[in-house]
């Protein structure tokens, strides 16, 4: 459940300067930031600038762990793309490229340890507000976002009880008997949070 | 004050209320049937998440087919499987959600979320994942969702058919503090011991209607 986890309940609570950042700020630092990364060429000025990320992570007060969780799930893509980098480009290249992508997860993981969910659609909302110029509600849309975000849980949770229901009847490997009630459970749902929408007036 | 006047729902080929006809000002309102005897739709139909194939139903004054949006907005209407109700990861950014159209400022919003999370036993709970509650909890935080916009009126379908007794006895509790007139469609039969009024559906139709220990003798003779 950590993917889940990073995606919806990362955000660490605390009153840093991070923190007190508004989130288009933080998201516009972070493009900025990631354009950076490129830029940077040998693999010292990259060390420097890990140095740079482990000062903000400290700086935010989020904790190893919780720092950790974010950057966790491309472990094994880093292993993999040092080990291409250096069998084709070198130690030099190896070590660049790889410290490009895990501090781009990094920083990015810090925006989300220290943005609330709903600040980040308020962001998003105001990027898109021109769109209201072609009939579009930007509400909606950030709207939009955040029910997908919502919905990796719930997805994840009606995996669990249908792969739990399948054992419960000994049926352990059929894809059919797993996506079937899973499509039909989902579709479910997204009837249910639709009425639940319209019941909370955001249909008007 | 709600009114159905000689409703019927027709859904498909199955007549889901024949002939209701019903006016409600009490503060406590329960209705209680079997499955399938339409109580649910009874229940939609009070904020035009359904609307009836004849008659009509008047909720505040308005008629639910031609002000269903005003009237969504003043009634507030609690679902059973309080998941399908929580749309933000956390659970106060949850509660702030339900005013995001009211366009208030930021510190507003923040204690208007504040006090209601208070008040119904969340405070602590503030930054946490919705998903993470347990299912009493996340049916408290989907009352705190609809009670932050302080709805004229309540609608409850089956509100604590997934509770453990404690969290019953809460909801029970905070139902009897309201000020607001509650509707609420059950299968829990102590819920309704201090209620006003009680209808009894059986098959889409009002077989009994009247105070709970009557309605409810009526409704377990139905059963049995």
């Amino acid at each position: 459940m950590t993917g889940v986890h990073s995606l919806t309940g990362a955000y660490v609570p605390a009153s840093s300067p991070l923190h007190r950042l508004p989130a288009g700020v933080k998201l516009a630092g972070l493009a900025a930031a990631c354009s950076v990364l490129v830029l940077l060429r040998s693999p010292w000025a990259l060390a420097g600038a890990a140095v740079v990320v482990a000062g903000l992570h400290a700086l935010a007060r989020v904790g190893v762990a919780a720092a950790w969780a974010q950057v966790r799930p491309v472990r094994w893509f880093a292993v993999v793309l040092f080990a291409m980098q250096f069998a084709f480009a070198g130690l030099d290249g190896a070590v660049t490229t790889t410290l490009r992508v895990v501090l781009a997860v990094a920083l990015a993981g810090l925006v989300t340890l220290t943005t609330r969910v709903s600040d980040m659609m308020a962001a998003l909302e105001r990027c898109l507000s021109p769109v209201r110029f072609v009939g579009l509600d930007p509400l909606r849309l950030s709207l939009l976002l955040s029910l997908t975000v919502r919905s990796v849980p719930v997805v994840a949770e009606l995996a669990t009880r249908v792969r739990e229901a399948q054992r419960a009847r000994g049926v352990e490997r059929s894809l059919r008997a797993f996506a079937v009630p899973l499509v039909v459970s989902s579709l479910r749902h997204a009837d249910a949070l639709g009425e639940a929408l319209s019941a909370r007036g955001l249909d008007d | 004050m709600i009114e159905f006047a000689d409703v019927h729902v027709r859904l498909g080929r199955r007549d889901v209320l024949r002939g209701i006809t019903a006016s409600l000002p009490e503060r406590r309102v329960g209705v209680v049937g079997a499955n399938g005897s339409g109580k649910s739709t009874l229940a939609r139909l009070v904020n035009g998440l359904a609307l009836p194939t004849s008659g009509s139903v008047t909720v505040l004054g308005m008629d639910t087919r031609r002000d269903g949006g005003r009237i969504r907005r003043g009634v507030g209407f609690l679902f059973t499987d309080p998941d399908a109700q929580i749309v933000m990861p956390t659970v106060a950014e949850d509660v702030a959600f339900s005013l995001r159209r009211k366009r208030l400022a930021r510190a507003e919003v923040e204690r208007r979320v504040g006090e209601v999370l208070a008040r119904y036993g969340l405070a602590d709970h503030a930054d946490h994942p919705a998903h993470h509650l347990s299912g009493g909890q996340k049916q408290l935080l989907a009352l705190c969702s609809i009670m932050v916009l302080e709805p004229d009126l309540l609608v409850m379908d089956e509100p604590t058919t997934l509770l453990d007794l404690r969290h019953s006895r809460q909801v029970a509790a905070l139902l009897e503090e309201m000020p607001q007139q509650v509707l609420v469609v059950t299968h829990d039969l102590p819920l309704l011991a201090g209620f006003d009024r009680v209808l009894v559906l059986d098959e889409g139709r009002v077989v009994a209607d009247g105070a709970p220990a009557e309605a409810v003798a009526h409704y377990r003779a139905l059963m049995a």
